[in-house]
């Protein structure tokens, strides 16, 4: 056996063309060192090979079949050809096989010309099918039960990115594959409704799905109703990860920032007020970073043992749910902090409507979130504390971008505009709720200042130990010269851990559970990458597409004027007005939550 | 064309042997001595495809890792075949003493036999068949122990790959190839997986000797093979036969004076028509049979034949693949179209394409092999697809 650190070096021969990779790289992968374009539909950057949809076979000389390339590995001296006659018939025949299972009324399809499948036999010109329409004598059924997603077993084309999605990157399996032959398909747990199962909402099998199978419930019907209703008040709010990300959907290379864009889209859609989640992503760590500092308080001084440690973050909606079902044991150790959406919408209609002498009752709160399970969180039942539905309607960046498209904007050609005030305002902190450890460096670059009085020791105020793509990193600061009345914290070393994508969440809370980990406090984001990678972001997503998307996030914060939470001007001005201090009565009043237990199934 | 006759052989089932001595006898030889036997026997796997079983053992045995395992493919679900469920049943002594023979070169402790869901009726006399068995090798001081797993019917997991996921508990999906099972096969450890009769005949070959069973068959298929007769035959029955036949010898042994077609190698297999029984070989240069043998005669509808394989591979495709899973359920959809007069016969030649693309492109011998019948009934039978 070769010593796997030991890269050693295949060659091959592909449609006459030498090329050299590193052992272990599959012939797809040769062919695209080439450039050479090989149709897949099943494999997936993120995921694992499956091979199973055959798209992708090319011939090996001395093979007595095709091979697939996605799965096979390039070995010494083999000569593949992907462009002969047989390769061809066989792709096509591949084709119309998948396209006599498939439900293809393409025009009333919402992925409409966002389809995997649909450019394929575009690209092979498939016309008039070969085969006999398989799909009248299925019984195919649409699950429309989520609020998130809908599930349309009709356009499903069974190459289980889902379901390895699902399995590998999250850890939660709410999909699966169920009977065999003919009736195989993608199912959950007794074929109940995605709504009634494990399914966390994070969407992130919604970013892979190659056709419109598993799509976001979107609500543009509802939004642009409300914007033309005279008699209505619509506030859009928008999340950190959206600005980063939104222009791909709109011709742009993914590491464009468009803030300045997107509120001047968003203006000219006709929103009433154009606003900012980061403002309440800000709001987010004064309360949950003053939580974190009072359960510290608490357990070190009081010696109060009800007190529970390590802390979790509560920003994504996606890990509420799988601490839900997967953990609620852990429940109280989450921060009782609402997401930055839910605190945006719980000011929306109660501290913005009465500065601005506006009805609640018609107020419109929209949000534009990166992420799927933003729109079941705006749904739950904890979240009507203004006396009304906090947020009415989540769009997704991708439901922006076509709204926009909608409105025949020329987004490029925008000139950058600015939020409207009152919770309008954010700062860099803010920005980097979008990636990663950006909660945990927003949060620390506050509480540090608290205890202190002093900048987080770090240069430029970037917290790059909590910062990056590993899937767990841990960080630790030691609280030195505090302020009098933190002395309790003095010499003590803040430990911390980031990690994101659910799978990694479960890492995390098996070390908790294990009572071998001393984290003091903990940040999990449902989705690889953080909200940059979130659900409802453009598609497609790679983890070279979401590198692209993190270095954006961290630029636009070093250039904001403002790079700490608490220095944020409109944050200082509502806790003057309005909420009195964090924890405050009215903080917990519109701010916190507490969250439910569920089955694991 | 090599020149054999049928001949009727008692290597499996004969008990002029006792299993005890011949697993002490084998027990005491060295692997190399062992591996070679099998190796020069010329012994090719018997649920079908035909791989030399000393090469598997040989590059099971070159692998270097802590566990290793053989695995006994016991499920038996190609449609005509019921061979192993009489050997499982009268010689299951025989069927261990070649994994335990396995084991040795290999050098596994752990070995598996994965019984078809539908033989759970066998189980216990196995089980008490293996406790004596497991005596046997404490008695000799040989450390193996086999355990035996409950297939739950679905056909596709006797594919080795889908085998091994079930016995890992899930859902029975074919691997991708490679890794093959000597490098990676049971929970990704290097495996030796064997037909039942495959295992039999390397404990005999023990007792007999390579050239023994070398001298039956012909170059390419050495030794004999147990067949499952079935259909329209007046004696249907398991019988062990010398390897190399032609098909004419086997029909008039066998037909009932009016057979029309032959289906040799179940489902997965090949038609031949009675024009052709005569230069067709029973072995691996002709038409290969894990052991099946449907006979038909002149009052069979073939079109019947064809539509019962297509509908048998349609609901047990794994569904996983493309070309199994929707192919299969276009040649079922085709030929019924035709019959019906809704596609015209032109439609059974863009119906054989599709089978041959199956044939190239799907993952698993399953969805490769359903083109086997599926061309030679229709080549063979046009008129009867269409009228």
């Amino acid at each position: 056996m070769k010593d796997k650190n030991m890269a050693n070096t295949i060659n091959l021969k592909i449609d006459g063309i030498d090329v050299s990779v590193e052992e272990g790289k599959t012939v797809l992968d040769a062919a695209n060192k080439l450039n050479i374009h090989i149709p897949t539909l099943c494999h997936h950057e993120d995921l694992c090979v499956a091979g199973n949809c055959r798209v992708c076979v090319v011939e090996q000389e001395g093979a007595k079949n095709l091979v697939a390339s996605c799965a096979t590995p390039a070995a010494e001296g083999m000569v593949i050809n992907t462009n002969t006659h047989k390769v061809r018939n066989a792709r096509k025949h591949i084709v119309e096989l998948l396209l006599s299972e498939h439900n293809a009324d393409c025009t009333k399809c919402y992925k409409n010309t966002k389809c995997e499948l649909q450019d394929l036999a575009s690209e092979l010109v498939i016309t008039e099918p070969m085969f006999i329409d398989l799909v009248p004598g299925k019984n195919y059924t649409t699950d429309q039960q989520s609020p998130s997603i809908i599930k349309d077993d009709s356009k499903c084309i069974r190459c289980q990115r889902c379901v390895r999605t699902c399995a590998e990157l999250q850890h939660v399996s709410a999909l699966g594959v169920a009977y065999k032959g003919d009736q195989m398909k993608i199912s959950t747990f007794f074929e109940n409704p995605m709504y009634d199962v494990v399914c966390t909402n994070c969407g992130q099998c919604v970013n892979r799905c190659p056709t419109g199978a598993l799509i976001e419930k979107n609500y543009l019907d509802e939004v642009w109703e409300a914007i033309y209703d005279e008699d209505k008040h619509v506030v859009v709010q928008t999340a950190p990860a959206t600005r980063i990300a939104l222009g791909e959907d709109l011709g742009m290379e993914p590491g464009s920032i468009v803030t300045g864009k997107m509120a001047s889209a968003l203006r000219r859609l006709g929103f009433d007020s154009v606003l900012d989640t980061d403002f309440t992503a800000d709001l987010t760590i004064m309360e949950e970073g003053t939580e974190l500092l009072t359960r510290l308080k608490k357990a070190l001084v009081d010696k109060d043992t009800s007190v529970k440690l390590p802390m979790t973050t509560s920003c994504s909606p996606g890990w509420i749910k799988f601490i839900e079902h997967m953990y609620p044991e852990y429940l109280e150790n989450v921060s009782t902090c609402k997401s930055p959406q839910q605190m945006f919408g719980a000011l929306a209609k109660t501290y913005y409507a009465q500065k601005k002498e506006i009805d609640p009752s018609k107020v419109v709160s929209v949000s534009i979130m990166p992420c799927t399970a933003k729109k079941y969180e705006a749904n739950r039942p904890e979240m009507r504390d203004s006396g009304y539905q906090d947020v009415d309607l989540g769009l997704t960046t991708r439901e922006l971008a076509v709204m926009i498209r909608q409105a025949g904007i020329d987004f490029q050609k925008l000139p950058d505009e600015k939020f409207d005030s009152l919770m309008g305002d954010s700062s860099g902190a803010a920005v980097i709720f979008g990636a990663t450890g950006g909660v945990m460096e927003a949060a620390l670059r506050t509480a540090y200042e608290i205890v202190t009085g002093r900048e987080v020791p770090f240069d430029n105020l970037n917290i790059t130990p909590v910062r990056g793509m590993e899937g767990v990193r841990e960080a630790a600061i030691k609280i030195e010269n505090t302020k009098p009345e933190w002395n309790f914290l003095e010499g003590v070393e803040l430990k911390t851990v980031v990690a994101h994508g659910l799978t990694n969440a479960h890492k995390v809370m098996e070390a908790v559970k294990s009572g071998k980990a001393d984290w003091h406090f903990i940040e999990i984001m449902a989705c690889p990458g953080g909200c940059l990678g979130g659900g409802g972001q453009p598609i497609p997503t790679t983890p070279e597409i979401r590198q692209k998307r993190a270095e954006v996030i961290y630029r636009e914060d070093e250039g904001m004027p403002v790079r700490k939470s608490h220095e944020n001007p409109e944050i200082q001005q509502i806790y003057k007005d309005f909420l009195g201090e964090p924890l405050s009565h009215k903080s917990h009043e519109l701010l916190h939550t507490h969250y439910q237990p569920r089955k694991r199934h | 064309m090599p020149d054999k006759k049928l001949k009727r052989v008692d290597l499996i089932f004969s008990e002029e042997c006792s299993c005890k001595d011949v697993l002490a006898d084998g027990l005491k030889k060295s692997n190399e001595e062992l591996l070679n036997e099998i190796l020069d026997s010329g012994l090719r796997g018997r649920g079908g495809a035909g791989f030399p079983t000393g090469l598997k053992w040989k590059f099971t045995a070159q692998e270097k890792a802590e566990e290793k395992y053989v695995v006994c493919n016991a499920d038996e679900g190609e449609p005509g075949t019921f061979k192993d469920r009489e050997i499982l049943s009268r010689v299951p002594l025989k069927v261990f003493g070649g994994m335990a023979m396995c084991a040795k070169v290999i050098g596994a402790k752990h070995g598996y036999l994965y019984l078809r869901g539908e033989y759970q009726f066998l189980k216990n006399d196995l089980q008490k068949a293996l406790d004596e068995f497991h005596s046997y090798l404490k008695e000799m001081d040989f450390d193996f122990q086999i355990h035996i797993l409950m297939g739950s019917g679905a056909y596709i997991c006797g594919e080795e790959s889908a085998l091994f996921e079930s016995m890992e508990g899930k859902r029975g999906e074919p691997r991708n190839k490679p890794p093959y099972p000597t490098v990676a096969g049971f929970r990704n450890k290097p495996t030796v997986i064997n037909n039942v009769e495959t295992l039999v005949y390397s404990f005999m070959i023990t007792r007999i000797g390579a050239k023994t069973f070398h001298d039956l068959g012909t170059a390419d298929s050495r030794g004999s093979k147990v067949f499952s007769v079935s259909g329209d035959t007046p004696i249907p029955g398991i019988y062990e036969l010398e390897l190399g036949m032609p098909l004419e010898d086997f029909v008039e042994e066998f037909g009932d004076g009016d057979t029309k077609a032959v289906q040799v190698g179940g489902a997965a297999g090949f038609c031949v028509p009675r024009k052709k029984f005569k230069d067709t070989i029973i072995g691996f240069e002709g038409v290969p049979t894990g052991g099946s043998m449907m006979i038909f005669n002149s009052s069979r509808s073939m079109y019947n034949v064809l539509k019962n394989y297509v509908e048998f591979f349609e609901e047990e495709s794994c569904g996983q693949c493309t070309p199994c899973r929707v192919g299969c359920q276009q040649l079922k959809h085709g030929i019924e179209a035709v019959k019906r007069g809704d596609k015209s016969a032109a439609y059974l030649d863009t119906l054989q394409k599709l089978a041959e693309t199956m044939k190239v492109t799907a993952k698993c011998g399953l969805g490769q092999s359903v083109a086997n019948s599926f061309s030679s009934i229709v080549d063979n039978f046009k008129e009867e697809m269409i009228y």
